[in-house]
């Protein structure tokens, strides 16, 4: 897919409506991640129970990239055990860096398996990978 | 001034009319000419300059040597020696921070600068502050981007040693009034060091009339070679100034405790020189003076205006700077309400149109308008008044791709 098409069928529905990026209060976990070239700067925040997040919300500003990933990201971490959740971001950078390519095997990234062309976008990558590289960060 | 035949100078421009080349700002297109100038260099008579003692080192010192003087022309120089080749704008400013600065800034003493300046006029000011314990005094602009008299008065003052300044601001491309600000400064008894990066390529330089101690600038925003910039110093001052870099070719005699130096300008280039860089700048230089500042300015504001223009006509577009096109300089700066400056930059690559976006090495000046990053179009003589109408066409487009 090419950008405008992955803008237009992907990343601004959740870039102008996201659904995770809000105010919490009662979180555990809070860590802010920044691209400094880019200004994107985003605070994401996790409420973990018996190792497995419970919840997920962001706050801040970026590209569209940046903030429908990072609402993606959420959506697809709430109920998974932190090691799972590592997992997935381990998976989401090798699609990222376009060394993992095969269907099945990102079928586990759902939605945000649809960023897969950012690959081929060496522009953009670590706009996709801002809120996954905070979640890595705050969870290990 | 025909811009169909300018073009078909630049093979670059000639051979991709689809792309609309707006980060003039950034650098510019090379002209033929100019990368002839270099080949001419290697293939003619090449070897290292300043050393050899047979011809070809002769020769190559010759050239490097006449690329001093047409460089001191463009800019009003007294003499070509005032002219110091280095890599760039950048070290250009680092040079004068880390020798004069370092001689003539102490505990207490005051370095002014402005807000409006690029990271290259900042942080060698800002290190060299917190190593001597002196502080750094930032001038802010009015609401158009200028360093009024009000303010430069106020904060350049018997305190200030130096005061750094940008001629042409990267973002608002608003000229400051540098030789008034330099008439005052010496009245207090500083030094004035100029960023004329973005002045330079677009409007005649005078360093005497501007009085400026030392003015630096890039060959590669003029449409010369990656790599060679320049800093103009006084004579007088250059002959007191400390060397920057040491070693090869900017000696004069060595012992195993003891060096003497050179004589201004190789005490300030020490090491191989970028002698086919120079020369590159050097037919850049006669390239620009052959089409003339004139004309230049002529195209520019005509291209300005009718950006400006388009662009206010979009309620969701926000332009910064000055109002009048004319005090541009050909660097329009702006954000579209709801879309990332990075995401527009993106869409607008996707059209074959190249600006560019994000903070422009220029962080203080957006914590000052109060914006994370900005896109920023910066226009040259030799783009068109249709490359500006295409450009309206995909910024209108960007709206609709980012949804809405």
């Amino acid at each position: 897919m090419d950008l405008k098409g992955l803008y237009r069928e992907i990343v601004n529905e959740h870039n102008l409506n996201p659904v995770h990026k809000k105010e919490m209060t009662d979180y555990d976990l809070e860590l802010r991640g920044v691209n400094p070239s880019c200004g994107d700067d985003i605070t994401l925040r996790l409420k973990v129970k018996d190792g497995v997040v419970a919840d997920a919300s962001f706050t801040g500003e970026g590209c569209a990239i940046s903030q429908a990933s990072c609402d993606m990201m959420c959506d697809q971490i709430i109920g998974l055990q932190t090691e799972e959740a590592l997992s997935r971001a381990e998976l989401f950078h090798g699609m990222i860096r376009g060394e993992v390519t095969d269907e099945d095997a990102l079928e586990p990234l759902d939605e945000a398996a649809s960023l897969q062309d950012i690959a081929h976008m060496p522009a953009r990558v670590k706009c996709a990978m801002l809120g996954w590289r905070t979640m890595k960060e705050l969870l290990t | 001034m025909d811009v169909s035949l300018i073009r078909k100078d630049f093979p670059i421009l000639r051979d991709h009319p689809e792309v609309i080349y707006f980060d003039n700002a950034a650098t510019a297109q090379r002209p033929a000419c100019v990368t002839e100038a270099v080949r001419a260099f290697y293939d003619e008579t090449n070897a290292n300059p300043l050393r050899g003692l047979y011809d070809w080192s002769i020769g190559a010192t010759a050239r490097y040597e006449a690329a001093r003087e047409v460089t001191a022309s463009l800019i009003g120089a007294s003499r070509p020696e005032e002219i110091i080749f280095t890599r760039n704008t950048t070290e250009s400013l680092n040079l004068v921070a880390r020798t004069q600065g370092m001689e003539r800034i102490g505990e207490g003493d005051e370095i002014v600068i402005s807000v409006t300046e690029h990271h290259s006029d900042i942080l060698p000011w800002q290190i060299l502050c917190k190593k001597k314990g002196a502080t750094l005094v930032w001038m802010e602009p009015d609401e158009e981007g200028y360093i009024t008299k009000e303010e430069y008065t106020s904060k350049i003052t018997k305190k200030t040693k130096i005061v750094a300044i940008g001629h042409v601001s990267n973002v608002l491309g608003v000229m400051q009034p540098v030789k008034e600000i330099a008439a005052h400064a010496h009245e207090c008894g500083a030094i004035v060091v100029v960023d004329g990066a973005q002045a330079v390529p677009h409007t005649e330089v005078d360093v005497k009339d501007l009085d400026a101690d030392f003015y630096a600038f890039s060959g590669h925003k003029l449409m010369g070679p990656f790599g060679i910039g320049v800093l103009y110093g006084k004579y007088a001052l250059l002959e007191e100034t400390e060397p920057f870099l040491t070693g090869g070719e900017m000696i004069e005699y060595v012992t195993r405790t003891e060096a003497t130096w050179a004589e201004i300008p190789h005490k300030f280039e020490a090491g191989t020189v970028n002698a086919a860089g120079a020369c590159g700048m050097a037919e850049a230089i006669r390239y620009l003076q052959g089409i003339g500042f004139e004309a230049v300015r002529t195209q520019e504001e005509t291209l300005t205006r009718r950006l400006m223009e388009g662009m206010r006509r979009l309620p969701y577009i926000r332009i910064y700077g000055a109002k009048d096109p004319a005090s541009h300089h050909g660097i329009v700066t702006f954000t579209m309400e709801g879309v990332h400056p990075h995401d527009i930059s993106s869409v607008l690559n996707e059209d074959k149109v190249c600006v560019r976006a994000g903070h422009h090495c220029a962080q203080p000046l957006m914590q000052f308008l109060k914006v994370g990053s900005t896109a920023r179009a910066s226009l040259y003589f030799y783009n068109t008044e249709d490359e500006v109408d295409r450009f309206l066409m995909h910024l209108e487009g960007v709206r609709k791709v980012m949804g809405f």
